[in-house]
């Protein structure tokens, strides 16, 4: 994740708009998000939390969002690090709280199967059906019985877009 | 005619396809805890800070826990249904009043009336992380035993209130 190129501004603000309309704590207290001044645990905060979702605005990572809730969520995260745990741990601890929704790269298991293999099946799908209909196009072309007249017709035709093009 | 039952087919399928995602409440998150212990904790209770409260201390009945905040338009919503519940019902209700200062929550309580037991105040909302709170209001009920039986996520209705959480503490109590 380096610079983004297009800053959606106005559609950030749209979606702020939007979560605030649910419910934003109108901070008790100022809440900056406390940046530590290490910068190989703030590279591994940026890490795991760009692995959570944020739960108030489901389309971003607690790293990118600033609602309250994600900022509480990247400390602690930063505060476990600190305390020596390893990411599965603390990726864990966050499924134990909201669930594996709260991954952002959802786990293999029965209910995102479908997720997970859907594009193969389908892909596989589309490749079965253009091979039959290739094959099925080449058998009715074999099939064909063209009269003297009907070749004679083609013939004339294609010389004559030759012609036209010279 | 073939030729056309077949896109039409489809289109159907996608109808039906989209449907039914216009049924989802994606924002409605199913929570890990359900069936599971009601995570524990400690807190000091809003108006008697000196004093505090544990989900220990409700082992043996049912009761409902209802997450609020002053700074929350959306419980404004659900007050007056909670202040009914209060009245009709025999179910204890504790708040837990949600990074929250405890002088404006106090407040809040003192104008549209106070239907919780007690409320506790999380003021750096841990025990909101712990309950997997992400939306305030949200309401749990918890059985005998400590465990969370049911999760509503927002404001509560009418109708979850007679449909979904009366029946179940009906249900969880006989």
């Amino acid at each position: 994740m380096k610079l983004k190129f297009f800053p959606p501004t106005g559609f950030a603000f749209l979606l702020l708009f939007a979560a605030s309309l649910f419910a934003q704590p109108n901070s008790p207290e100022p809440l900056a998000p406390s940046v530590s001044d290490n910068p190989a645990l703030e590279k591994k905060v940026l890490e795991v939390s760009n692995q959570l979702r944020c739960l108030v605005c489901q389309n971003q990572t607690i790293a990118e969002s600033n609602a309250d809730l994600a900022v509480d969520l990247k400390n602690q995260v930063r505060k476990q690090l600190i305390e020596g745990r390893s990411k599965e741990e603390i990726l864990k601890y966050m499924t134990e709280r909201y669930g594996d929704f709260v991954l952002y790269r959802p786990p293999f298991n029965t209910s995102t199967m479908m997720l997970w293999v859907g594009p193969f099946l389908l892909m596989l799908l589309a490749l079965v059906l253009l091979v039959r209909q290739i094959k099925q196009r080449k058998r009715d072309l074999l099939q064909e019985n063209f009269s003297v007249e009907e070749i004679e017709r083609a013939r004339g035709l294609l010389n004559r877009k030759l012609g036209n093009k010279q | 005619m073939r030729r056309y039952l077949i896109p039409f087919a489809i289109f159907l399928v996608l109808m039906v396809f989209l449907g039914i995602g216009l049924q989802l409440k994606p924002r409605e998150v199913p929570s890990p805890f359900i069936g599971k212990p009601a995570p524990a904790f400690s807190l000091p209770i809003l108006d008697k800070a000196q004093s505090s409260f544990s989900p220990e201390q409700m082992k043996g009945q049912v009761w409902v826990l209802n997450v609020w905040a002053s700074w929350c338009a959306a419980c404004r919503d659900e007050h007056p249904l909670l202040v009914d519940f209060a009245k009709t019902q025999n179910t204890p209700l504790i708040g837990l009043d949600y990074k929250d200062k405890p002088e404006a929550a106090i407040a809040w309580l003192k104008q549209f009336g106070d239907p919780y037991r007690l409320s506790v105040s999380d003021i750096n909302g841990q025990v909101g992380i712990d309950y997997g709170v992400y939306g305030v209001p949200e309401t749990f009920v918890i059985d005998r035993l400590g465990i969370i039986r049911h999760k509503h996520i927002g404001p509560l209705t009418k109708e979850a209130l007679d449909k979904t959480i009366i029946p179940l503490i009906a249900r969880l109590q006989s």
